[in-house]
C-alpha cells in the first residue's frame, strides 16, 4: 500500500503557531510530519516596537487568550530588568494570584479537551464547568473573564479589594471536592491507562534536544519550572511541590497538569490569605537605555520576552517567544510511528490547541478528502470505546 | 424571507472559524457550549464540517494566509448563510489594524450580518448577538 | 559549577572569540562574540555546559543585524546571551540547526523576519509569512514600508 499524505490543520491560536502539519501515514502508521506556519502571524513584535512600554502590555496581552497574564507578565519582567528596580511585596502577590488563576483554568480547559478527543465527553463538561468558577474569581479580581489587564510596568494596575477575598476563597474551595472526583475519575480509569500510557513517548534526552518546556518537558523527567529555577513573583514565599513524573508519554502529560492545578490552588489560597499590604505600583518615569529579558513560566512552559530601549518612549525591539514555539517540534519526535488515531491525543497532549484538531482532513495521495478533523476525532473516540469493550468483558 | 431561511433559523447550525485571532473569542465560544450556558437547549450546534453550518462565527483579525482559506471555505457553505463577527479583531481589526499582516477587515471580504464586539465577548453577550441575528432576519425563537 | 567557575570557564576556553564581556547584573550576562564562534560556542553551551536553549532575537541596529543566542544555566539561574552583529548588506552565519534541534524553527523565523542567511540550515523553507508575501521584503527591518496594494489603512504600518 502507498503512502498517504494527511493535511491537519491550519488553524492554531497562539501568536506564531498555528500549524498545517502534513502527517504521511502508511496504512495506519504515521511515517512522517511535516508543519506549515503562518495562519495566525500578527506581526504582535512589530506592532509592539510603535507602542509606548505601558501601551505594550495590552499588545501582548493579545497574543493569545488563555495565557494572557503570562504574556504581561514576561514582558512586564523585562522591561524591570533593563534597570535594577524593586516591585512591592503586594504588587509581586497579586501578580502571583493571577497567574496561578490563569494556571488552574488552562489545566482545566485542557483536561475538559483531552477528554473530549477521548470520547469522554463528560470529562469535558465537568472540567469546563470548574473552569467557570476560576473565572468568576478572576472577574471579580479583574473585571474581566479574560485579558485581565492587571499588569504594568512597576506594578500592578489595580488592586485587591480586602471584601472580595472571602468570596473568591469561597469559591475556588468549592471546586476542591469535583476536582478530586475529577482527578480518581481519570487517573484511576483501567481504561484510560490502556489508552494513553506508552503513547507518544517524548525520552528524556530528546526533551533536551528540543528544549521542550513547561509540563511537556516536566512529564518526561526533566525538573525544570521557571518559578523554582528563578524565582520570581511571590513563589519563594511559600511552599510548593514542581511535579515531575519520568515516563514521557500522553498519560504523564496528564498527571502533571492535573496534579499542578491542585499545587496552584494552594498557592492562589495562600496568596490570598497573606496578601501583604502595601503599594501596588512603583511608577516609572523613564526607562533608560539597555535591554532586559524577562521570563515566566506560563501554563504551557517558559514564556520569554526580550526587550531593548534605546532611552525613548518605545521599545526599539520586542522579541517574545512563547512556549509552544519549542514544544510543538516535539511533536516529530512523538507522533512518528504512533497511529492516525493516536495522532489527535498526542498533538492535544502538548496542549497548543484544540483549534488545529478541530479541522484536520486527510487526503489520498491523488488530493481527494478522505477524513476531516470529525472522522479522527471519531476514530479516537472508537478506540477508545473498543478498549472499554474489552476491559469490560475481562 | 425565502423558505431556506425560514427554516435556518429554527436551529441555526453554527460553524466557528478563525482568522488568526488571539483564541479568547474561540474559548468563549466552546464556553457557550458548556454546562453553564449550554447553548444547545435553543438548538444551536457546534458543527465540525462547514458543509453542514447555517450560521458562520468568524473570530481573528483576517491575516493574509488565512484570508484565502476563508475565502475557500466562505464559497463552500451552504446558501443562505448568514456570517456572525465575533470580537473586535473581527469587527474592525482593533489593535491589529496597524500590522504588516492582516491588511484587509472581514467585512471587505465576505458580506457580515452581525458584529459582536467586545475582547473577548461574554457568552451571555453572544448568545445576545445570535438572538438578535435571528430577530433580525425576520424569525421568533 | 557555580557562576564564577562557569564565567572563567568560557572566557578561558574561548578568549579569542570574545570580544566584550558584559557582567550585567547576577543573573544575566551579555558576551559579545565573532560570527564565526557561534557554532563553537553555542554547542559548548548547550551540550557541554547542560544549559537550555531559550530563544534567538535578532534585531535590526543599521549598520549591523545582532542576533543574540540566549541559553539559561538553570541550575545556577544565570541567562547567557551571545550577541553576535552582521554586516546588514549580506547577513549570514552559520546553523546551529543540523546538530541541535531546537534551533530549528528560530532560524527559519529569523531569516524569514530579518533576511539573514543561515548557512547550513536543513530546512530553509518559510516559517510564517503567507506564500504570496514577495521575495526579499523583510518586516521586521527599520526600513519596511507596506508593499501591499490592496492593504486598507488609515495609517503605514
Amino acid at each position: 500500500m502507498g503512502k498517504t499524505i494527511i493535511p491537519i490543520g491550519p488553524y492554531h491560536p497562539l501568536i506564531e503557531e498555528p500549524e498545517f502539519f502534513t502527517l504521511t501515514v502508511d496504512g495506519e502508521t504515521v511515517v512522517d510530519i511535516d508543519m506549515r506556519m503562518g495562519y495566525n502571524h500578527r506581526g504582535i513584535e512589530k506592532l509592539s516596537e510603535g507602542m509606548v512600554f505601558e501601551n505594550s502590555t495590552f499588545v501582548v496581552e493579545r497574543i493569545c487568550g488563555i495565557c494572557s497574564t503570562s504574556h504581561p507578565f514576561a514582558y512586564t519582567r523585562s522591561v524591570e530588568d533593563i534597570f535594577p528596580m524593586e516591585v512591592s511585596m503586594r504588587a509581586k502577590y497579586i501578580r502571583t494570584i493571577i497567574a496561578e488563576g490563569e494556571r488552574i483554568h488552562s489545566h482545566l480547559l485542557w483536561l475538559g479537551l483531552a477528554g473530549h478527543f477521548l470520547g469522554y465527553n463528560t470529562v469535558y463538561m465537568w472540567a469546563w464547568k470548574l473552569r467557570e468558577e476560576i473565572l468568576d474569581v478572576m472577574e471579580i479580581l479583574s473585571g474581566n473573564r479574560n485579558s485581565y489587564a492587571m499588569f504594568k510596568p512597576g506594578g500592578v494596575r489595580r488592586d485587591i479589594k480586602a471584601e472580595d477575598i472571602p468570596l473568591c476563597l469561597k469559591k475556588i474551595n468549592s471546586i476542591v471536592p469535583t476536582l478530586i472526583m475529577l482527578k480518581k475519575a481519570v487517573l484511576d480509569d483501567p481504561v484510560l491507562h490502556a489508552r494513553l500510557k506508552g503513547v507518544g513517548v517524548l525520552s528524556y534526552q530528546e526533551a533536551i534536544d528540543f528544549s521542550a518546556l513547561g509540563p511537556t518537558s516536566r512529564a518526561s523527567g526533566v525538573s525544570r519550572d521557571v518559578r523554582k529555577d528563578s524565582p520570581y513573583g511571590a513563589y519563594q514565599e511559600m511552599d510548593w511541590n514542581m511535579i515531575v513524573t519520568k515516563n514521557g508519554d500522553v498519560f504523564d502529560k496528564a498527571v502533571v497538569r492535573i496534579l499542578e492545578t491542585f499545587e496552584s490552588i494552594d498557592i492562589t489560597k495562600y496568596c490570598l490569605e497573606n496578601l501583604p499590604d502595601g503599594e501596588i505600583d512603583a511608577s516609572i518615569k523613564d526607562v533608560p537605555v539597555g535591554e532586559g529579558i524577562g521570563h515566566v513560566e506560563a501554563p504551557r512552559g517558559e514564556t520569554f520576552h526580550y526587550v531593548k530601549s534605546d532611552g525613548t518612549n518605545r521599545p526599539v525591539r520586542h522579541k517574545v517567544r512563547a512556549p509552544t514555539f519549542m514544544n510543538l517540534p516535539t511533536y516529530k519526535a512523538t507522533v512518528i510511528g504512533q497511529t492516525i488515531s493516536d495522532a489527535t491525543i498526542i498533538l492535544a497532549a502538548i496542549d497548543p490547541c484544540y483549534c488545529c484538531t478541530e479541522r484536520v482532513a486527510v487526503k489520498d495521495d491523488k488530493g481527494k478528502m478522505l477524513y476531516n478533523g470529525q472522522d479522527l476525532v471519531r476514530l479516537s473516540r472508537e478506540k477508545t470505546e473498543k478498549m472499554r469493550q474489552r476491559m469490560g468483558a475481562k | 424571507m425565502s423558505l431556506k431561511l425560514k427554516a435556518l433559523l429554527k436551529s441555526p447550525w453554527v460553524f466557528h472559524l478563525s482568522t488568526g485571532s488571539c483564541n479568547n473569542c474561540d474559548i468563549e465560544i466552546l464556553d457557550c457550549l458548556t454546562p453553564r450556558f449550554d447553548i444547545e437547549r435553543f438548538g444551536m450546534l457546534l458543527v465540525g464540517s462547514i458543509k453542514h453550518a447555517d450560521v458562520l462565527l468568524v473570530t481573528g483579525s483576517c491575516n493574509r494566509m488565512s484570508v484565502e482559506r476563508l475565502k475557500v471555505l466562505y464559497d463552500q457553505v451552504p446558501k443562505p448563510c448568514l456570517v456572525v463577527a465575533i470580537g473586535t479583531c473581527t469587527g474592525s481589526r482593533g489593535l491589529f489594524i496597524d500590522s504588516y499582516n492582516c491588511p484587509v477587515p472581514l467585512d471587505k471580504i465576505i458580506p457580515v450580518d452581525v458584529y459582536i464586539p467586545g475582547c473577548p465577548p461574554k457568552p451571555e453577550a453572544m448568545i445576545a448577538g445570535i438572538v438578535k441575528l435571528i430577530q433580525k432576519v425576520g424569525g421568533t425563537q | 559549577m557555580t557562576r564564577e567557575e562557569v564565567l572563567q570557564d568560557l572566557r578561558g576556553r574561548f578568549g579569542e572569540d570574545i570580544l566584550e564581556f558584559l557582567d550585567k547584573s547576577p543573573t544575566r550576562v551579555y558576551i559579545e562574540i565573532k560570527s564565526e564562534s557561534i557554532v563553537r560556542m553555542g554547542s559548548y553551551l548547550f551540550r557541554n555546559l547542560g544549559a537550555r536553549f531559550q530563544i534567538a532575537s535578532g534585531t535590526d541596529m543599521p549598520p549591523h543585524i545582532e542576533i543574540l543566542y540566549h541559553f539559561i544555566l538553570e541550575d545556577i539561574n544565570v541567562i547567557i546571551s551571545l550577541r553576535v552583529k552582521l554586516n546588514r548588506e549580506n547577513p549570514e552565519i552559520a546553523s546551529l540547526a543540523k546538530e541541535i534541534e531546537a534551533f530549528n524553527w528560530i532560524e527559519r523565523e529569523i531569516s524569514e523576519l530579518l533576511g539573514v542567511t543561515f548557512t547550513g540550515h536543513p530546512d530553509p523553507r518559510r516559517l510564517l509569512l503567507a506564500d504570496n508575501w514577495p521575495e526579499c521584503v523583510y518586516p521586521l527591518r527599520q526600513d519596511y514600508e507596506e508593499w501591499d496594494e490592496t492593504a486598507d489603512r488609515t495609517r503605514g504600518v
